[in-house]
């Protein structure tokens, strides 16, 4: 099947550059991932779209070569709302074609009451927080019974002297939960399974209780790491829907606070990464330049994370000449000794030792499970929405994709650098070439029932955000989608035949979000 | 001067005592200002101590008394084995209780008792530190004995303090053997006291714990006395390396003067060898744990090679 017929009928849809959408039937559901899935396509989300109380569609959001494909499936409503019967599945599952589907439609059963005709019906974010029968995202009445508690079951390994260790998601350092369960012989690993969802806040939910103009707050605190991200990919949702044009130096400025975002977590990484391998120098080295960083971002936008910096309409404050100066200063400084830590981290050879070999994401695995952003880059995968789906405006600046073949730790970490240095140049050159003008213009309500789409390249990878009006300027439906979706399976394929005492160490060089997968 | 020695004796576990939680501030002070942070307190561990003690206890419901009592012989066995090291004089009353040989043994009982508590209350963690422990131990026992054995050879004796003494007073003479075996002695060092590159005392990532796994479960009081065994562990190393190699400056009987004197000069060497430990553990990242049985060969290898130098070039 050619992958254009998809797009060719395919309605535009509003906010990120090249997104269009189309209504599928449950055989054109299967029949269009199939033809994605053998063209390179990936799955960058899936959920329920649809008000809380009302009618649902599922919405597979999938990424190839022409675009963004979202497709739409309508879900036939039963009488009095019920769930289907046991056993039958609302529509058909995609996990065959594209390994996170697994996660995400469990995730939807737990929210949505949405079931798939996979095989794995486990609960995902449900940790027996809520009843049994309630669906926090299907229901509005909240539930008067009791939460119940959840039975979950592990995949057991059996052998002559396979253990299991189980970690978390109580860790013994002060970092967000996640279980861990281990099995090994001695301390080779032969399995890892996560189990994921401690920090669900029922954020989707919130968001439909906000006014569109105030949401991007909320959205920018779903993961604190990726902030300038996910408001990023909110307003471009919001001002997509609402037609609102920004003002090109918004663009810029929202570009600038990405990539210091982006400086900001690779540096933090790589001393932690440093860290982890018992090497204590790098971290007191990288958290001073973090430190460093941090300050100039707040003399010059105005917070040390950019949490509200990016609203609808533009951005929040406007980035003055001397300020403009000091910051090129600032991270002229930076990279110069990053240059330097970099040498440090080439030659020293424990640490190389550590690095070189560990955690080895090869490029065929990470194709056939479509690891993305930094940790794909760093297994040969070339994805990167600011090169691949420029918005402004990427679209007019020279952005060089940095890449890996290894995917091994060390490539991780290499990765890191290249791209901390490709960022040290791209706000130098957003500095000099950022265009004159007003940063931001006024907010309008849109009208009830428009759609919009958010996608933006976080350090760690795609974000998305899915953005439904409501009347009266309140949001329908928001859906956010982290990268780490897709690369918390590659975690536990990455940590097969290492070491246990290894782990934290490949754990840290794909750093994934915890808060931000729970939601 | 029986009273003197008993005195000596007295002093030096005192010194132990106070001084080892010191040393430890000491090494991570240093450590602190190699990578450019700002150092904690010198009195860091002993308000660490001190607020243990003064917390309650708690103990898993499944806990033995093995687990109970653990600490108190951990801490027992190291208090004991500072007794013996002549670390400010060499006429010690104890010191005929135990040679070098049974030196290493106080050691290793330590060990077992600290491995088997880790695993009685069988977590996770508990049994993947005491296993780890384990592996580092019998690597290490045999680097360490091998140090021991060159020494002896040298001075025709096991016993600790006359081996220093024989060191100390003869006409000054450099031992090429002596100094394979402290490059030897200070590997089997920092793999015993869980420094870099074997073990990291300072993360909280339990998977790659070794010595810290096993301390997991213990709270107040009884980790209390762990982390001062820990510490008093690190001291005794310390002053077993300057009992071997750096014996010059402790009393060899002769009067209360000598004995003063040897108290500054201990402080001296253990402020050189702190330092120099904080330097090796800066320049260094953590092993791989595989590695650590590479790293205690090479240990070995060296001890081995003093072996050699001495039996085959006599020196």
């Amino acid at each position: 099947m050619p992958l254009g017929r998809w797009f060719e009928d395919a309605a535009s849809v509003a906010g990120a550059p090249r997104v269009c959408g189309r209504q599928v039937t449950p055989a054109q559901w299967r029949e269009a991932a199939q033809a994605l899935a053998a063209n390179g396509g990936r799955l960058l989300s899936l959920w329920a779209q649809g008000a809380i109380g009302a009618e649902q569609t599922m919405v597979a959001a999938m990424i190839a070569d022409p675009g963004v494909l979202l497709m739409e499936l309508p879900i036939a409503s039963r009488a009095g709302g019920a769930a289907a019967p046991a056993g039958e599945a609302d529509y058909p599952g995609l996990q065959d074609l594209f390994a996170v589907a697994g996660r995400l439609q469990r995730a939807v059963a737990d929210l949505s009451g949405l079931r798939s005709s996979d095989r794995d019906t486990r609960p995902w974010l449900q940790h027996g927080a809520w009843p049994a029968g309630f669906r926090p995202l299907r229901d509005l009445a909240l539930p008067n019974a009791a939460p119940s508690a959840v039975d979950y079951e592990f995949v057991r390994v059996d052998g002559e002297g396979v253990h299991e260790i189980a970690v978390g998601p109580v860790h013994a350092g002060i970092i967000e939960p996640g279980h861990f369960r281990f099995s090994v012989v001695g301390e080779k690993v032969l399995r890892l399974e996560q189990r994921l969802g401690y920090v669900h806040k029922g954020i989707e939910r919130r968001f439909t209780q906000l006014p569109l103009s105030q949401a991007h707050r909320l959205a920018a605190r779903i993961c604190g790491d990726s902030a300038v991200a996910y408001s990023w990919a909110y307003c471009q949702a919001a001002e997509g829907l609402a037609g609102i044009d920004v003002p090109a130096r918004a663009h810029w400025l929202r570009a600038l606070a990405l990539e210091l975002e982006r400086l900001a977590n690779h540096l933090g990484d790589l001393g932690a990464l440093g860290n982890d391998a018992g090497f204590a120098f790098a971290l007191a080295q990288f958290s001073r330049l973090k430190e460093h960083l941090l300050r100039a971002t707040e003399q010059a936008l105005g917070q040390r994370y950019l949490l509200d910096f990016i609203q609808p309409g533009g951005t929040r404050a406007d980035l003055g000449g001397e300020a403009s100066a000091a910051l090129g200063r600032c991270i002229a400084l930076l990279a110069a000794e990053a240059q330097r830590l970099r040498e440090i981290f080439d030659e020293h050879s424990g640490l190389r030792d550590r690095l070189v070999g560990a955690g080895v994401v090869t490029s065929a695995l990470a194709r056939r499970l479509g690891l993305t952003g930094l940790a794909g880059r760093a297994s040969g995968q070339a994805h990167d929405l600011r090169c691949n789906l420029p918005c402004a405006p990427y679209d007019q600046l020279t952005l060089r994709m940095c890449l890996r073949e290894e995917g091994d730790v060390a490539a991780r970490v290499a990765l890191r650098f290249d791209e901390l240095f490709e960022s040290c140049r791209l706000v130098g050159e957003i500095l000099l070439r950022a265009p004159h003008g007003p940063h931001a213009t006024a907010w309008v309500d849109p009208a009830g029932g428009a759609f919009g789409l958010g996608l933006i390249e976080a350090w760690r990878g795609p974000v998305l955000i899915a953005l439904e009006s409501g009347s009266g300027g309140r949001i329908c439906r928001c859906h956010a989608h982290d990268s780490s979706w897709q690369n918390w399976p590659l975690l536990e394929h990455a940590i097969i035949g290492n070491i246990v005492p290894d782990f934290p160490l490949i754990n840290k060089s794909f750093n994934l979000a915890y808060s931000g997968h729970d939601m | 001067m029986k009273a003197i020695e008993w005195f000596t004796q007295v002093l030096e576990v005192l010194a132990a005592l106070a001084a080892a939680p010191l040393f430890l501030a000491w090494v991570n002070q240093c450590r602190a200002w190699l990578s450019n942070r700002s150092a904690p307190s010198l009195l860091q561990p002993y308000r660490g101590i001190r607020k243990l003690f003064y917390k309650d206890a708690v103990l898993a419901t499944n806990a033995s008394a093995l687990f109970r009592i653990a600490p108190y012989i951990v801490f027992g066995t190291m208090v004991l084995a500072a007794a013996v090291i002549p670390s400010m004089g060499t006429r010690l009353p104890f010191t005929s209780a135990a040679d070098a040989i049974a030196l290493v043994g106080l050691l290793a009982t330590a060990r077992v008792f600290l491995s088997l508590a880790a695993m009685d209350v069988g977590t996770a963690f508990g049994t993947l530190g005491a296993r780890r422990e384990m592996m580092v131990g019998f690597l290490a026992e045999p680097a360490l004995l091998m140090v021991i054995f060159v020494a002896s050879l040298i001075c025709s004796t096991t016993a600790l303090p006359a081996i220093t003494e024989h060191l100390a007073t003869e006409s000054l003479a450099l031992y090429p053997s002596l100094a394979f075996t402290a490059v030897a002695f200070t590997m089997v060092l920092l793999a015993e006291n869980a420094r870099i590159p074997v073990d990291n005392p300072a993360t909280h990532l339990e998977l790659t714990m070794i010595h810290e796994a096993m301390l997991l479960e213990y709270s107040a009081r009884h980790l209390a006395l762990m982390e001062w065994a820990a510490a008093l562990k690190l001291f005794n190393y310390a002053c077993i390396g300057f009992a071997l190699f750096l014996p010059w400056g402790v009393s060899v009987g002769q009067g209360p003067l000598a004995l003063i004197a040897s108290v500054p000069i201990l402080a001296l060497k253990l402020a050189l060898a702190g330092g120099g430990l904080a330097l090796i553990e800066t320049l260094s990242a953590k092993l791989r744990v595989f590695r650590a049985p590479e790293f205690l060969a090479t240990a070995f290898l060296f001890a081995v090679l003093g072996l050699l130098v001495h039996l085959l070039l006599r020196a």
